[in-house]
C-alpha cells in the first residue's frame, strides 16, 4: 500500500456505514495507520543512500557572519560536504524576489547577512545524523553583530499597505469620535499579546532526491501546489518536475502553508552533493525561519449608551513584521465582524524588527483581535452593570457591521443560547471576586464570541466510476490533523453514490490535482467541493449514459432526473426504477467514467453576503488567592459552521481550538534578550503550551446551520474558530475571579500576585 | 554531540578509576547530561558508563532508623517505594512533582543532585557565563527573568538550580556518600551545591573523578512523616520547572511545634533552607502568624535581580505560608493526584 | 570504535554493532533500524513523542545513549500490537478520537501503555492527565487521549478483576 492510498480495507472494524456517509461520525480512516507506527511522515523516509543534513544557524539576531570554520567541520570523520555562501548551488531566482502571491523571502545561503536569529548561515551534509550535528557545531561561526530592533517599541511605526492576506490596514464607517463623545460610557483599554510560535510537534522537515532537473521531496505541506510553484522557481525547472509526498502532516497551524528555508535548504544540499539528503531542523531552529504569531499592542476605545447600545468601536493595532518582509497581524478582522456599532474603526501599523518573519498562526487575526475586543466588551459591560453576555446580545450584528452585507447564515443566537445552558451561565454574579470552592480557590466565569470567515479557494479533483461497481476520488488534499483523510472520503462516497468501502481515495500528493492550500479553515470547503464537483461530474455523465439508453430502466428520466447512491441510480420520481453503475456502465461497454470538478469562490455571492462561522465560549477557572497559579476548570464552546460532515472530527477540531485558546490566554510567549535578540525560551520545556493536566473538561456542542449561500456542500470551516472566543473567555473569568484584569498576554501568576 | 570515548565499567572501583581522566563525565541515565552534551554546553572527552554498575541501585533501611538510597535508584522507584513514601512523604511528593513519568522513570537519585541549572544563558552555550567559562561575565545580569535567583547570588551568577527532589532532602539534613580516588567521604547535602560567590563553575563539593553512591537521610529525618508537604508553583499545571516551591515539615508536640524544616526551591543556585526560620516555628502553636513570621525570616536578606523576579519574594513568603499551613494539617494518606500542586487534590 | 550491543527489541533478540557512541535509541531506532514509529518532536526529552518502553518502563528515547542499554528490552510501537489485533490502547485512541495529526501519537500510546502497568493512575481522570502531561499534543486531542487511556485502563482492571 502506498502512502497516498488508502484502500477500504483499512478502516477499523465498525466504523463502514452504509447509505449516506456525509453526517457520521466515523473514526478516522488513518487511524489504524497512526496507532501502530506505520502512517509515514516526511521524516520516516530515508532512500537509498540519504545523506544527513544539519543547520547551522545564527546567535545573533543582526549583522554579519565574519567566520565559519569550515575545516573543522569538514575533518569531522562522516563529514561529506559544507554548503555555505561561498559554495551553495546557484538559485535561478533570487529568493528575495516577491514575484507572486504567497512567497516569502527565504535566508537561503545567499550572503553573509544575519536578518534574525536562528537563520541558518550553513548546513553540514555527512554520513550520519551524529556526525552533521557535530560538525554543525564545528562551524563555531564568528559575527559582526549590529544592536538588533527587539520589541514593537523597538522600531519606526508606518502603516503597511495591506494586513494579513492582502487585506487593508483601515476600515471605518461612522464618525467613531461623535460616537465616543455622544456616548455615557467610555472605556479605553490597551492590550498586548507577545510573539507566539507554531510548534506543531513535526519540525518541518525535508527528504530531497534529485534526479537530473527533477526532484522528489518528501516534505509536510499545507499547499502541494505552493511549494511546487516556489522550489520551480528557485530552481529553474518546472512545477512538474517537482514530486512532493506529503501523505500527512504532524499539525501545521499555517507554518506549513509555505515551504520553509531549511526544507529548501535540504534541496540545495542533495543537489550540492548529488545524494539524497534529509535534514530536519532541531526544535529550537524552528524559532525563527518557519513564522511565528506577530506582537501585537492593541488599543480599543468603545462607547455605549446608557442602555447598553454601542455608540463606538475603534481598534488600534501595532503589529510587527521582520526587516526584511511583510506579514501583518490583521488583528482589526474580527471587530470588523461582530459587534453592530454605528460607528467603527480599524487602524493597523507596524514596526519593522529583526526577527524572522510573522506568517498565519491558527487563527491570524482573529485570535490576536479577538482576545482585546472580548476583554474590552467585558470591561463595558462591567462598567455598565451588564451582563455580558446581555451585552454581547444588545449589540448584535444583524448585519455584517462596516459592509453591512447580510450573512449567508449566522446562527450566534443560539450559540449563545445554548452554549450559556449548558455551561449553567445564568444568574453569575456581575461583580468580580464574589465566589470560592470548597478548597477556598477564587472561582470566576467568563464568555466570548468565536468567529472566523467561510473561506474557500480553488481547487480540483477527479473522480472515476468502474465497472466492477467501485470509484476513485484524487487530489491533492492535505490532512494535518483535521482529518481529511476522513471527511474528504465521506464527501467523496456520497458524491460518487457508492459505500466507503467501494471507495478508493487518493491524497497528499503533488502529482494528484491541485486541491489548493489546507488553511484559512476552508480545505474541507475547498476539496470537498472540488470532490463533489468531479463526482456529479462522472455521475452526470454515467446518468446520460443510462437515461439516453432504451435499454435502461432509467431511460428517458433526463440527467437531473435520477440520484446515486449505494452504487445504482434512481429515478427521482420512481424509486423502485433503477440501475446498478455496473450494469450501466458493461452494457455501453465501458470499463470507467471519469469526471472532474472545481471549486473555488463565487464571486456574486461573496458581493452579496459577509459568510462567517460563529460561536460562543464559555470558561470557568479556579485562582490560588494566595499564589495565583490559575487553572481553568471548565470550557464549554457551541460553534455553528454550516453543514458537518463529521461531527467527532469536528468536536475535536473545537477542541483543538479551544485548547489553543487556553495556550494564548495562560501559557504561550516567546522570549527574546533584547540585547542580542536571542531567545530565551525556543524550546518546548521553557515556551509551554499546555499538558494534559492543564486541560479541564471540555464540550463542544454542534449547533446546527443550514447555509445554501457559502458553497454548494453548505460548510464552513472548524478549524481555527475555537481560539478566538476562548481566549477572551478565560481572560474575563480570571477577572471575574480575581478583580485583577490583565491585559497582556498570557495571564501568569505573577500578574495576580496583587 | 562532540565525539566522546565510551568506557562502561564493571564495578565501581573500575568506575572510578576510568573516572580519574580529565575531561570525564560519569553517565548514569543522561536526561540532564545527554541534554546539555546535545545543546553543547557538556562536551566531555570520556563518557563512564555507570548506568548498570551493580550495588547502586538498593533502598535500605539502616539499624540507626535512618535510609539509604542507592545513587542509580531511579526517581520513580524512589517516590513509589511504599515504606520511602511513608516515611518521608515530603520527597516523594517532590520526586513525582518533578519533570515527567518519562523522565522519572530514568533519571536516578545521583544525577538529580549533579542536573545543571536551566538559566537560558548557561545552557544557550553562546551567551557569556562565568559557569561554562569562568572570567566570561554573566549575560543573565541585566536581563534577569523569572527564573533567576533572588537568595544567594552574586554579581558573577544569578542562576538557580532547578531540582524539585533536593529541596526536602535539604530540609531534611540529607547526607551526600561519595567515592573517589582517595576512598569514600560524606558531604551533608547543604554544603554539596554551592552558591556563585566569586566562582559560579565550582558547582558542587565532588571533586574531580569523585562520583555519587548514595544518599542517606539521617534517623531524625524519620520523625517528621506525619506532618510533611512539598508545595510548587509552577505555570504550567504539570512539567514545568518551579517558579517557587518549598518543602515544609513540622513536628508536632500536643498543641505546639517541636520540630521545624523548611526549605525552597527556585529562589538560588541551592536549595534555600534558613534554620532561622525553621527555630522561630519551635514552641509556637502552629498559626497563620507563626507562618507569616517564619517566611519572613526565611526571605531575609532576597533581593530581586530584576524586575521579572522581583515578585518571587512575595510569593515564596506566600508559599512557605501554605507548604506550613499544609503540613500541619498532615500528611495526605495518598500523594495527592497532582502532587505538589496548590490544586493537588488530597 | 564500534560498540556491541545486545538488545531485545520488541520481542526479538538483535545483535548491533553501534558505530559511534553518540547514537542515542531514537535515532538507533529511527534511521538505522527502520522503525520510525517513535517520533522525534523536540530530541530533549521535552515532548514525550519518542516515548518507548525500555525494560517494561517508559521513557525518553531521545535521552537515552544506545551503548548504555546493552541486554535491555525495548519494546516501541511497531511492537505493540499483535499482528493484526490492536492493543486496546491503540483501539481505544481510535475510538475516543485520541489523536488529530497523529505524530505524537506513538509517543502517547507507548506512554499510556507505561502508565497503565504503572497501575498508580487507575481511572481516576486528574492521575490520568497527570501521568500523561509527559506528552505534548500540539493539535489539543487531550481530551480523547483523556478517554482513550480511561477506556484501556478500564478494561485492564476489568480483566485483572475477572482473573
Amino acid at each position: 500500500m502506498t502512502a497516498t492510498s488508502m484502500p477500504a480495507s483499512n478502516l477499523p472494524a465498525g466504523s463502514v456505514r452504509h447509505g449516506s456517509s456525509i453526517g457520521q461520525p466515523l473514526t478516522r480512516r488513518d487511524g489504524p495507520l497512526k496507532v501502530t507506527g506505520q502512517a509515514r511522515f516526511s521524516a520516516d523516509n530515508l532512500p537509498p543512500g540519504t545523506l544527513h543534513a544539519a543547520l547551522c544557524v545564527a546567535r545573533i539576531a543582526r549583522g554579519r557572519v565574519t567566520g565559519l570554520d569550515v575545516a573543522a567541520a569538514g575533518a569531522h570523520p562522516g563529514v561529506v560536504a559544507v554548503m555555505t555562501p561561498e559554495n551553495a548551488p546557484t538559485l535561478a531566482k533570487d529568493p528575495d524576489a516577491k514575484d507572486g502571491p504567497f512567497i516569502f523571502r527565504l535566508d537561503l545561503l545567499q550572503n553573509d547577512k544575519v536578518r534574525y536569529a536562528n537563520q541558518p548561515i550553513a548546513v553540514v551534509i555527512a554520513e550520519t545524523l551524529e556526525a552533521a550535528t557535530e560538525g554543525a557545531r564545528l562551524l563555531a561561526p564568528t559575527y559582526a553583530a549590529e544592536t538588533p530592533r527587539i520589541g514593537l517599541d523597538a522600531g519606526e511605526v508606518f502603516t503597511p499597505d495591506s494586513v494579513g492576506v492582502g487585506a487593508p490596514p483601515a476600515e471605518s464607517d461612522g464618525d467613531v469620535e461623535a460616537g465616543l463623545a455622544a456616548a455615557s460610557k467610555t472605556i479605553a483599554a490597551t492590550y498586548e499579546t507577545p510573539a507566539q510560535y507554531h510548534n506543531a510537534m513535526e519540525p518541518h522537515a525535508a527528504v530531497a532526491a534529485w534526479d537530473g532537473d527533477r526532484l522528489t521531496l518528501h516534505m509536510p505541506t499545507q499547499g502541494l501546489a505552493i511549494s511546487q510553484g516556489r522550489l520551480a522557481g528557485l530552481f529553474g525547472i518546472k512545477p512538474t518536475d517537482i514530486h512532493i509526498e506529503s501523505p500527512y502532516l504532524g499539525g501545521g497551524f499555517g507554518s506549513k502553508g509555505v515551504p520553509a528555508g531549511p526544507q529548501v535548504l535540504a534541496c540545495m544540499a542533495a543537489r550540492l552533493v548529488g545524494r539524497p539528503v534529509k535534514l530536519v531542523p532541531t526544535r529550537s531552529q524552528m524559532y525563527g525561519p518557519m513564522g511565528h504569531r506577530g506582537p501585537t499592542r492593541q488599543t480599543l476605545r468603545l462607547g455605549s449608551d446608557a442602555a447598553g447600545k454601542l455608540t463606538a468601536l475603534d481598534h488600534h493595532i501595532l503589529t510587527a513584521s521582520s526587516s526584511f518582509d511583510d506579514f501583518f497581524e490583521p488583528a482589526g478582522r474580527a471587530t470588523s465582524t461582530l459587534y453592530a456599532s454605528p460607528a467603527i474603526a480599524i487602524r493597523h501599523e507596524a514596526v519593522r524588527l529583526d526577527t524572522g518573519t510573522p506568517l498565519f498562526m491558527r487563527a491570524p487575526g482573529e485570535a490576536t483581535g479577538s482576545v482585546a475586543l472580548e476583554s474590552a466588551l467585558d470591561e463595558m459591560a462591567h462598567e455598565l452593570g451588564l451582563d455580558p453576555l446581555d451585552f454581547r446580545l444588545a449589540n448584535y450584528a444583524e448585519v455584517e457591521p462596516i459592509t453591512g452585507k447580510p450573512f449567508s447564515s449566522k446562527a450566534l443566537r443560539e450559540c449563545y443560547r445554548r452554549g450559556a445552558e449548558a455551561f449553567g451561565w445564568a444568574g453569575r454574579p456581575l461583580q468580580p471576586r464574589q465566589t470560592r470552592d470548597k478548597d477556598g480557590f477564587l472561582v470566576g466565569t467568563g464568555m466570548g464570541t468565536a468567529t472566523f470567515p467561510a473561506l474557500i479557494f480553488e481547487g480540483m479533483a477527479r473522480a472515476e466510476i468502474r465497472a466492477d461497481g467501485t470509484g476513485t476520488v484524487e487530489l491533492g488534499a492535505i490532512d494535518m490533523g483535521q482529518g481529511a483523510w476522513t471527511a474528504l472520503a465521506q464527501i467523496a462516497a456520497d458524491g460518487l453514490g457508492i459505500g466507503l468501502e467501494a471507495l478508493t481515495f487518493r491524497m497528499g500528493s503533488s502529482d494528484l490535482p491541485n486541491a489548493g492550500i489546507a488553511g484559512g479553515s476552508g480545505h474541507t470547503a475547498t476539496a470537498g467541493n472540488a470532490i463533489h464537483a468531479a463526482a456529479q461530474d462522472a455521475i452526470g455523465q454515467l446518468a446520460a449514459l443510462a437515461t439516453n439508453d432504451p435499454a435502461s430502466p432509467l431511460y428517458g428520466a433526463g440527467n437531473a432526473g435520477v440520484t446515486a447512491a449505494g452504487g445504482r441510480l434512481t429515478r427521482r420520481d420512481d424509486p423502485s426504477r433503477s440501475e446498478s453503475f455496473s450494469d450501466i456502465l458493461t452494457r455501453a461497454g465501458r470499463a470507467r467514467i471519469e469526471g472532474k470538478g472545481k471549486a473555488g469562490a463565487d464571486p456574486a455571492a461573496q458581493k452579496s453576503y459577509a459568510m462567517h462561522a460563529h460561536g460562543a465560549v464559555f470558561a470557568e477557572v479556579k485562582v490560588d488567592p494566595d499564589l495565583g497559579q490559575i487553572r481553568v476548570s471548565r470550557l464549554v464552546g457551541a460553534f455553528a459552521a454550516g453543514r458537518v460532515i463529521n461531527p467527532r472530527l469536528v468536536q475535536s477540531q473545537y477542541y483543538g481550538g479551544m485548547i489553543w485558546g487556553l495556550s494564548f490566554a495562560l501559557h504561550e510567549r516567546a522570549e527574546m534578550d533584547p540585547r542580542t535578540g536571542r531567545f530565551l525560551n525556543d524550546n518546548l520545556a521553557e515556551y509551554h503550551v499546555p499538558v494534559n493536566a492543564d486541560i479541564p473538561p471540555m464540550e463542544a456542542i454542534l449547533v446546527h446551520e443550514d447555509d445554501a449561500v457559502v458553497n454548494a456542500l453548505g460548510v464552513k470551516g472548524v478549524g481555527e474558530i475555537g481560539i478566538t472566543g476562548t481566549v477572551g473567555a478565560i481572560a474575563n473569568a480570571v477577572w471575574h475571579a480575581t478583580g485583577v484584569r490583565v491585559r497582556d498576554m498570557p495571564i501568569t501568576l505573577d500578574k495576580l500576585l496583587g | 554531540m562532540r565525539t566522546f570515548d565510551y568506557i562502561r565499567p564493571a564495578s565501581l572501583p573500575e568506575a572510578v578509576a576510568a573516572g580519574q581522566q580529565p575531561d570525564t563525565a560519569y553517565l548514569a541515565a543522561g536526561t540532564n547530561l545527554v541534554d546539555l552534551m546535545k545543546g553543547g554546553v557538556a562536551t566531555p572527552a570520556r563518557i563512564v558508563d555507570i548506568t548498570r554498575l551493580p550495588g547502586l541501585s538498593a533502598i535500605e533501611r539502616l539499624p540507626d532508623g535512618g535510609t539509604r538510597v542507592g545513587a542509580l535508584v531511579r526517581n520513580s522507584d524512589l517516590a513509589y517505594d511504599a515504606a520511602f513514601a511513608e516515611t518521608y512523604p515530603m520527597v516523594a511528593e517532590a520526586l513525582l512533582a518533578g519533570a515527567s513519568a518519562q523522565l522519572r522513570n530514568a533519571a536516578t537519585v545521583g544525577g538529580n543532585l549533579m542536573q545543571r541549572t536551566r538559566c537560558p544563558y548557561f545552557t544557550d552555550a553562546v551567551s557569556p557565563c562565568n559557569k561554562r567559562e569562568p572570567g566570561a561575565g554573566c549575560a543573565a545580569l541585566g536581563h534577569a527573568t523569572r527564573i533567576h535567583a533572588v537568595q544567594g547570588w552574586s554579581e558573577h551568577c544569578i542562576a538557580t538550580h532547578p531540582s524539585d527532589f533536593c529541596v526536602p532532602l535539604v530540609a531534611l539534613d540529607a547526607v551526600v556518600e561519595i567515592a573517589g580516588p582517595d576512598g569514600e567521604r560524606t558531604v551533608p547535602l547543604t554544603a554539596f551545591h554551592h552558591l556563585p560567590g566569586d566562582h559560579p563553575e565550582r558547582e558542587t563539593a565532588l571533586r574531580p573523578g569523585e562520583l555519587i553512591t548514595a544518599l542517606r537521610l539521617p534517623p531524625e529525618a524519620a520523625a517528621f512523616q506525619g506532618n510533611a508537604r512539598y508545595l510548587k508553583v509552577r505555570d504550567r499545571t504539570s512539567y514545568a520547572f518551579a517558579v517557587v516551591s518549598a518543602a515544609a515539615a513540622l513536628t508536632l508536640d500536643g498543641g505546639t511545634i517541636g520540630r521545624a524544616r523548611l526549605a525552597f526551591g527556585g529562589l538560588a543556585l541551592k536549595p534555600w533552607r534558613v534554620e532561622e526560620a525553621e527555630a522561630a516555628l519551635v514552641g509556637h502553636a502552629p498559626s497563620p502568624e507563626a507562618y507569616a513570621k517564619a517566611a519572613a525570616l526565611a526571605l531575609d536578606g532576597a533581593r530581586p535581580t530584576g524586575e521579572a523576579n522581583a515578585f518571587k519574594i512575595e510569593l515564596a513568603r506566600r508559599v512557605a505560608v501554605r507548604a506550613l499551613t499544609l503540613a500541619a494539617a498532615g500528611t495526605p494518606a495518598r500523594i495527592p493526584a497532582l502532587p505538589a500542586s496548590p490544586f493537588g487534590i488530597v | 570504535m564500534t560498540i556491541p550491543l545486545r538488545l531485545t527489541l520488541n520481542g526479538q533478540t538483535r545483535a548491533i554493532a553501534l558505530e559511534d557512541p553518540r547514537i542515542t535509541l531514537l535515532d538507533l531506532l529511527r534511521e538505522r533500524l527502520g522503525l520510525t514509529g517513535a517520533k522525534k518532536g523536540c530530541d530533549r526529552g521535552q515532548c514525550g513523542a519518542c516515548t518507548v518502553l525500555v525494560d517494561g518502563r517508559r521513557i525518553n528515547a531521545c535521552l537515552t545513549l544506545a551503548a548504555s542499554l546493552d541486554g535491555a528490552e525495548v519494546l516501541t510501537i511497531e511492537g505493540l500490537a499483535e499482528g493484526d489485533r490492536l492493543h486496546p490502547v491503540q483501539a481505544a485512541f481510535i475510538a475516543h478520537d485520541g489523536f488529530q495529526c497523529g505524530f505524537c501519537t506513538p509517543g502517547q500510546i507507548m506512554s499510556a501503555v507505561g502508565l497503565i502497568r504503572e497501575g498508580h493512575a487507575g481511572t481516576d481522570p486528574e492521575r490520568i492527565r497527570e501521568g500523561m502531561s509527559g506528552n505534548l499534543c500540539r493539535c489539543g486531542a487531550y481530551a480523547g487521549i483523556l478517554e482513550a487511556v480511561r477506556d484501556a485502563a478500564g478494561q485492564t482492571e476489568h480483566r485483572e478483576d475477572a482473573a
